[in-house]
């Protein structure tokens, strides 16, 4: 009888050893985690990856593209599978007929766009990977609207330092919404997509449109966008951190890694 | 009269302190990038070739959990790895669903953000650690007088001999510790030269604004999926460096180990035949 309890006991003080130890380290590590000043020090390598990124690519190169066979069978949905608010679910009731694309703010020529006019403008269409932040990628062909072109005509004012994007749906309790500089807003593969894989975008990638920003991670790429709002100042929007798991989750705001 | 006939101690130069610095450092960035990692894994605890992959697609590594059963799958073979890998305990003794243990991860519990934020800010002193170190090492002959595997050693007799040695357990040259036997510097150089430039780069591949940069790393690691399995096997390989690093400290002198790697001067015995003919 003793040999087993003595295993027992043996096995049950090696674990709490190596518990032991390790909670010592990872203590430690979770209180530095804790610990404001050392998060905004960790912080700062964002910066710094931003930095390096913009200076080792010049502001207009492109991500990645591919072939038609590159595609994913399956495109992971992921984040909210629909709009949530009811002037969404009302149009999305009439196959977004009177839906229009409000884009407002520091823009000197405010402008609601229906998705005919938004069709009717020259269109990019390229195939490209989706990263989410967890580790996945998918690929498929976006075709939709430059951002540029949009903001051109909607004539964007000169202290404008970004562009906020409002989202038709709730994750969780609050709604989405994301925020890009003027770089990636001029960016000739930044576009408000309206279609995917040669379909009309469907509801649960974002329909009617949806942004996408191909230098950056999936949760830039915000799904059910309603509203477009030029700003200089990111602070005064919801948790104001420019973003929905900004503000949430303390993801970093550029999400080029 | 004469001292007793001990053996007589030298004290020789051992490592520079550029080496020491790094070699500490590099110990303490490296453990908190590797287990950091571990976080970041357990947010997609899959791992895939080519340019995509997600829950839809074949993952060729799974460490996952059937809620009652923790398990690793690699192909079409499946391990139970309960209470370790894909379901534990943590400290309060709650069942979590998670890829690695909470005691293997940074922070503790699951949180990708943090995680993200500790991985990259380290990189990036454990990328300027390695270049400073290797340019250190170039000036300073640790290179070319310590870890270049010289002609004779490549000869199979050579090699062999130090097998037989390393089988023996006895590394290298007793009497004459302050050179580096084949292995160790092979798995030196392997380490230095090959694993952690595959990590940084394997790393960087996995940035989509790298991506536009640089998109020749994706030719070269065949994707950015490629580029993330082959850095996990790479953090895998460190790990193993680690443990079998640890061991050779272990068995080849710790103390005297450990000490030249502080104070940058070793111990060496001066041969015992000549102790002998001194009594």
């Amino acid at each position: 009888m003793t040999d087993g309890r003595k295993l027992l006991r043996r096995r049950e003080l090696l674990r709490s050893a190596a518990l032991g130890s390790s909670a010592l380290v990872l203590g430690g590590c979770d209180a530095m985690n804790e610990n404001a000043t050392f998060r905004s020090a960790l912080r700062g390598a964002e910066r710094l990856n931003q930095l390096t990124h913009r200076s080792l690519a010049d502001r207009a190169t492109l991500a990645p593209e591919f072939a038609l066979s590159d595609i994913s069978p399956l495109f992971k949905t992921n984040g909210s599978l629909t709009g949530t608010s009811t002037e969404y679910l009302a149009h999305l009731q009439t196959n977004f007929a009177d839906w229009r694309l409000r884009i407002d703010g520091m823009v000197a020529n405010p402008m609601d766009i229906g998705l005919d006019r938004l069709r009717a403008m020259p269109a990019r269409t390229q195939i490209t990977r989706h990263d989410c932040v967890e580790g996945w990628s998918a690929i498929a062909q976006w075709h939709g609207t430059p951002l540029r072109l949009l903001l051109q005509q909607a004539q964007l004012s000169p202290r404008a330092k970004y562009i906020v994007f409002h989202c038709a749906d709730n994750y969780g309790a609050r709604p989405y919404y994301e925020s890009i500089d003027l770089i990636d807003a001029f960016h000739p593969q930044t576009i408000l997509a309206w279609g995917m894989n040669g379909e009309t975008l469907p509801v649960k990638y974002g329909a009617p449109v949806r942004l996408r920003v191909e230098r950056q991670l999936g949760y830039k790429q915000a799904k059910y966008v309603m509203r477009i709002e030029a700003t200089d100042d990111l602070s005064k929007f919801h948790g104001g951190k420019g973003g929905y798991w900004e503000d949430i989750g303390d993801y970093e705001w550029y999400a080029g890694i | 009269m004469e001292a007793a006939p001990e053996i007589a101690q030298q004290m020789v130069k051992r490592h520079a302190l550029s080496t020491r610095i790094w070699h500490w450092l590099n110990a303490f960035v490296a453990m908190i990038l590797l287990m950091s990692g571990l976080m970041i894994f357990n947010a997609h605890p899959q791992l895939y070739w080519g340019d995509f992959g997600s829950r839809e697609d074949y993952a060729w590594l799974q460490i996952d959990d059937t809620r009652t059963t923790g398990f690793v799958r690699i192909g079409s073979t499946s391990v139970e790895t309960t209470g370790v890998l894909g379901l534990s305990l943590d400290a309060k003794e709650n069942v979590r669903r998670v890829a690695f243990p909470g005691w293997a991860t940074i922070p503790t519990g699951y949180d990708l953000a943090a995680a993200r934020r500790w991985h990259f800010a380290f990189a990036w002193i454990f990328a300027l650690g390695l270049t400073a170190f290797m340019f250190m090492s170039l000036v300073n002959g640790h290179i070319r007088k310590d870890l270049h595997v010289r002609r004779a050693e490549w000869s199979p007799r050579a090699l062999w001999t130090d097998i037989k040695n390393h089988a023996r357990l006895r590394f290298g040259d007793d009497n004459d510790s302050s050179h580096y036997n084949i292995m160790q510097k092979f798995s030196y150089i392997g380490v230095i030269f090959l694993l952690f430039p595959l990590l940084i780069l394997t790393g960087i591949t996995m940035s989509p604004a790298m991506n536009a940069a640089w998109p020749w790393l994706l030719d070269i690691f065949g994707g950015r999926q490629s580029a993330r399995s082959l850095h996990f096997v790479a953090a895998a390989l460190l790990t193993l460096f680690v443990v079998v690093h640890l061991i050779m400290v272990l068995l080849s002198g710790p103390i005297n180990g450990i000490w030249s790697m502080i104070t940058g001067r070793h111990v060496t015995k001066s041969k015992p035949e000549i102790a002998g003919d001194l009594a």
